[in-house]
């Protein structure tokens, strides 16, 4: 044990053995079977990890357009690219699941929506909406372009 | 189902004062899950706002982008955006480096240098939309 927090970690099964509790989120698949409920807790972590490089970029963009023309052009034409393409999906698929999954922890601190069954359907209507925003969002982009 | 079922005794470890101040023994982790909610809830018009500026700008060259940003509306949201994404993303970086840092002087260094890159990141925005609107 190297910090006091270990303490809560280490408990005994009913034989009596010490046991290492594992920890978030690696006890995914070995200690845990698959459920939606830890999938889309997961998923709103990594979206937010995605978003925080995502605003690396935000950044970079504002950055250049402050610079002037040719700093803006370059990276008007390298998100125009194939690998800018799939970087800006990757940031608005992370974007459209962190919203409407962000929107149903909000529900959960008014002490909304606890019930099981309603957990359960509206975490997939979180994958659905997901997968729709993002397809809306290129269609409008390739239209709009 | 109830919690309230049964009475349980519960033994107070915190000063008087401590609990006059309803500060619990979370100490500043209420500010920091109000603050994270307050941003949230922010966010949920601004990112829809930041969805339609990135379609309304796709492809577009220096000069359209700076009549956009010169719009006092588009900076002002832009500004509001840039420091509730911002707020929103220290506050989330930091309970990931608490929950996988256990070493307390690496989890203590770990946030402050990515608190510290957070910053400097919303600064160089800010000041880059603000150029931007002034010129």
């Amino acid at each position: 044990m190297k910090d006091v927090r270990d303490a809560l970690m280490i408990g005994r099964t009913s034989e009596g053995d010490l046991v290492r509790r594992p920890v978030s989120p690696f006890m995914l698949g070995s200690a845990y079977r698959f459920q939606i409920s830890s999938a889309t807790s997961i998923l709103h972590r990594i979206s937010g990890c995605v978003l925080g490089v995502g605003s690396l970029l935000l950044t970079l963009w504002l950055v250049c357009a402050a610079s002037g023309d040719g700093a803006f052009s370059v990276i008007q034409a390298f998100l125009a690219s194939w690998i800018g393409l799939v970087v800006l999906f990757g940031f608005t698929a992370a974007l459209f699941y962190h919203f409407c999954n962000g929107i149903r922890h909000l529900a959960w601190d008014a002490g909304r929506g606890f019930d099981i069954p309603v957990m359960r359907r509206n975490g997939k209507l979180v994958f659905v909406a997901t997968i729709i925003l993002t397809l809306a969002f290129w269609t409008i982009a390739f239209m709009v372009w | 189902m109830s919690t309230h079922d049964k009475p349980v005794a519960v033994t107070m470890r915190r000063s008087g004062l401590s609990r006059a101040r309803g500060l619990g023994s979370a100490k500043s982790g209420s500010a920091h899950w109000w603050a994270e909610r307050v941003t949230s809830i922010a966010l949920l018009p601004l990112s829809l706002y930041f969805v339609a500026s990135v379609i309304l700008l796709l492809g577009a060259d220096h000069a359209r982008m700076v009549a956009y940003m010169a719009m006092p509306w588009n900076s002002a949201l832009f500004l509001a955006l840039i420091f509730a994404m911002f707020y929103h993303l220290a506050l989330g970086v930091q309970v990931i480096v608490e929950d996988y840092v256990p070493n307390e002087a690496k989890r203590l260094a770990t946030i402050l240098v990515l608190k510290g890159v957070i910053l400097f990141l919303a600064l160089a925005s800010a000041v880059s939309v603000l150029k931007l609107a002034f010129s």
